[in-house]
């Protein structure tokens, strides 16, 4: 039973068997991919027979990590990236260049040579972007002070990879193996100076892309209002750029990470996260699934002290090192914990530096091999420790200090207010709500409009929010309210359909194209219905009398009681819908009620629903 | 136990935080209903029967407003002029408030002092809260003595716990007590 299509059923039932399971018990779905990549590898079921595949598949879906940093940059718009500079700088680097200094004076103790100890201590001190950010991001810990040092020190890490693959081939003690798949893409023979040129004509490439490439096409490609297009456009994007990077022997994620963060004030923002994060969760999975599966457990049984001590030893000594610079950064004790628990794993980034540095010889292929069971073993043991502190021990110390827990401030501020159709009825509406200080997140569905009013400085993001992920991106969950400011009855219904089902807390408030249609969403259970036209033409028609010689205060009191009860007759009228004939003549019958209403009340000179200032009564009486 | 309607108007409550302490504090009690009528009606279009018809349930009435220019805010007298309609409160057959009381629940910028014939503003409050009286009196209600914060620019934390805490005894006096003894005057 060999094929792609048979490898595909057997990732993808283990993963939906393990998945769940481990979500469960409350494992998160990181160490649930884990198992499954370990039950349906060599050592257990052995579905994928060889760890060969696995690696392959490892590779190829490495790219998730890649799509994630993307999908992270869009979350960070510049200014707040440029907030974190210290975070990155200072707790990033100290983090990188004293677990490797550690590493390196462990393993040189060891007896193992430096060259090869330098190799290990580079490679070990990365911790897993993607075990962590997926975690942080499952359990809503982004934003707590721990979540946004353990990005900080990730994003470092990242940058980091760079120089570590420069530094590594300086050490090697054999010729580099001329083979066709070598890390340094068109650049490896050219000059240092050219290849610095290069870097930085890339990252300026990237950079004006981002700036003025992107948009316009997304805008082009978004007028068919084809989705797949638009997917396609997105994925062309993240895999233009990565190839880019690769090109010129960048972090290919570092590289899908500025361009997020470019893109993160384009209006395409939300459509951009709702089209990459199926691709990004599907991929990631593939990779933790493939870790897990080429974890060499032979290696593990022949040599059970040396694997399990190291992997024990490198994270201990992490631990203590992040604990550090928790401690020092005046985390508290609880935040620190999961800080440094958190990234004591090694990265996935480690299995390319083992597997270039056995190119260049510096490392041997068996303790290459012995370097990858204890990466993978420390990423399924990092899950797992987490679980245990999280139930044991800080669900506990949870309890006794709650209010110290500190509050954390996001990395971009949630709107209550989500405004959908910004055409001339929306931008008034938005005007008004901006004017007295509160800002809504804007969704529209016409690219030019989008463009348009980005120009003139208002916040508008390009998407259909009739779409549960588009909702989603523009944060459905923590709104109070939904303004819908469009008038087409179709997209009102679906809309009001799918908020019902996915926000039940969300406040829907409708605009209605005419009475028909308010009758349609008032038979759906809206209470909050506004007909475009009720105000302007109750108003005009004010003017109307008042030209003709009425009182404005008198007519202003006549205007307001029309028009409540045209409302109330809207919702009386709502009830007999159904049945048509019977709707026709009661439609008759309010009508005429409206007119003898106000007629008669017209005749008694001014008296609406009392005698306010009307001496007629009392006049009658003497 | 009788049942109180406090009839509130200030045109900009979020910024009293004298009204807003003192509303709080009497908000929780049973049988009190607080009417925010500039939170009802902001265009003034106020609904006469539905008024009426809570008139009608409850035996006591305050009037509950800042003073700005030696009277009442603007709605309230709208009120008082669209609700109080003739043959239905007062003249021949305006019987249905009879017998209810009601006060005027006050707060001032100028200290209780500066009210006195000696004072700045030369009238007592008593006196510029004379065409309450004599509206109640009309309908043939019960116009109970009332209750004033002065000096509300100035007023300090422990001045303000302690009117709050006379104003909802006052309203518990007023629900609870078996046959109220605070003098009032009415038509006789």
């Amino acid at each position: 039973m060999e094929g792609f299509l048979f490898d595909a059923i057997i990732y993808i039932i283990a993963a939906i068997i393990c998945v769940p399971i481990a979500k469960r018990l409350g494992m998160g779905s990181v160490l649930g991919y884990l198992i499954a990549g370990i039950l349906i590898g060599p050592y257990a079921f052995g579905f994928i027979q060889d760890g060969q595949s696995g690696q392959d598949i490892m590779h190829t879906t490495e790219f998730g990590v890649v799509m994630m940093l993307f999908l992270i940059g869009l979350e960070l718009e510049p200014k707040n990236l440029w907030k974190m500079r210290d975070l990155i700088l200072n707790v990033g680097l100290t983090q990188v260049l004293v677990t490797t200094f550690l590493i390196v004076g462990v393993a040189i103790l060891f007896g193992i040579s430096w060259q090869m100890s330098l190799a290990m201590g580079m490679a070990m001190a990365l911790s897993s972007t993607a075990i962590v950010l997926q975690s942080l991001k499952e359990k809503n810990q982004l934003e707590s002070q721990s979540g946004k040092m353990s990005f900080g020190v990730l994003l470092m890490q990242d940058i980091a990879v760079i120089p570590i693959l420069a530094i590594l081939p300086l050490l090697a003690t054999a010729q580099l193996v001329e083979s066709g798949d070598s890390h340094g893409g068109i650049l490896e023979n050219q000059p240092g100076w050219v290849q610095t040129l290069m870097i930085f004509g890339a990252i300026g490439v990237v950079v004006l892309l981002g700036r003025f490439g992107f948009g316009p096409l997304l805008n082009w490609v978004s007028k068919t209002k084809l989705r797949e297009l638009f997917t396609a456009s997105a994925l062309l994007i993240v895999v233009g750029i990565a190839f880019l990077m690769g090109l010129v022997g960048l972090s290919p994620a570092l590289g899908t990470f500025l361009a997020g963060v470019i893109l993160a004030n384009s209006p395409y923002k939300h459509a951009l996260e709702s089209d990459l994060d199926p691709f990004k969760g599907l991929l990631l999975g593939l990779f933790f699934m493939a870790v897990g599966a080429t974890i060499n457990f032979n290696l593990i049984i022949e040599n059970p002290f040396l694997i399990f001590a190291g992997t024990l030893g490198v994270m201990l000594l992490k631990v203590i090192v992040l604990f550090s610079i928790g401690k020092f950064k005046k985390l508290n004790l609880q935040e620190n914990l999961s800080f440094s628990f958190g990234l004591a794993q090694v990265s996935e980034f480690s299995f390319v530096i083992y597997a270039f540095a056995l190119q260049l010889g510096i490392l041997t292929a068996s303790s290459s091999d012995s370097l990858m069971a204890i990466t993978a073993l420390s990423m399924t043991f990092t899950p797992i420790l987490m679980l245990v502190l999280d139930k044991a021990v800080l669900s506990r110390m949870d309890k006794k200090d709650s209010k110290t827990k500190r509050e954390a401030d996001s990395f971009e501020e949630k709107n209550n207010v989500i405004l959908v159709g910004f055409s001339h009825f929306g931008s008034t509406l938005g005007r008004f709500l901006r004017a007295n200080g509160i800002e809504a997140t804007v969704l529209d569905y016409n690219p030019d409009q989008v463009d348009l009013l980005r120009k003139m400085g208002f916040k508008v993001f390009y998407g259909d929010a009739t779409r549960v992920d588009m909702l989603h991106s523009a944060g459905a969950e923590e709104a109070k309210i939904l303004i819908s400011a469009i008038n087409s009855e179709e997209t009102n219904k679906k809309l009001i359909e799918v908020c019902k089902e996915n926000y039940p807390h969300l406040e829907l408030m409708i605009r209605a194209k005419n009475r028909f249609d308010a009758y349609e969403y008032l038979e759906m259970g809206e209470e909050n219905i506004y007909r475009e036209h009720l105000d302007t033409s109750i108003r005009m028609g004010e003017d109307a009398l008042k030209k003709l010689g009425f009182r404005a205060y008198t007519t202003h009191r006549l205007a307001a009681q029309f028009r409540k009860y045209d409302e109330d007759a809207l919702r009386i009228l709502a009830q007999y819908k159904s049945n048509k004939e019977e709707y026709i003549s009661k439609v008759k019958k309010q009508i005429e009620q409206q007119e003898s209403f106000l007629s008669s009340e017209l005749n008694k000179k001014f008296s609406l629903n009392d005698h306010a200032w009307d001496s007629e009564a009392m006049k009658e009486q003497k | 136990m009788r049942k109180i309607l406090i009839l509130f108007a200030h045109p900009k409550y979020e910024h009293s935080d004298v009204n807003q302490a003192l509303l709080e504090k009497v908000r929780p009690l049973e049988n009190v209903l607080i009417r925010d009528l500039y939170e009802l009606y902001p265009d003034f279009n106020i609904n006469v029967q539905e008024e009426q018809e809570l008139l009608f349930e409850y035996e006591v009435v305050v009037w509950h407003h800042p003073i700005y220019w030696y009277s009442c805010p603007p709605i309230l007298k709208q009120w008082i002029d669209l609700v109080l309609e003739f043959g239905w409160a007062y003249g021949p057959g305006g019987i249905y408030l009879k017998n209810k009381y009601v006060l005027n629940a006050v707060t001032s910028g100028g200290s209780q002092e500066v009210y006195a014939h000696e004072g700045r503003n030369r009238f007592t409050m008593e006196e510029f809260l004379r065409p309450f009286e004599q509206t109640a009196y009309l309908c043939n209600m019960r116009y109970l003595p009332h209750f004033q914060v002065g000096g509300t620019h100035r007023i300090t934390k422990d001045q303000l716990s302690q009117k709050t805490e006379e104003y909802k005894n006052l309203i518990l006096r007023l629900r609870d007590e078996e046959t109220i003894t605070i003098p009032y005057t009415q038509k006789q």
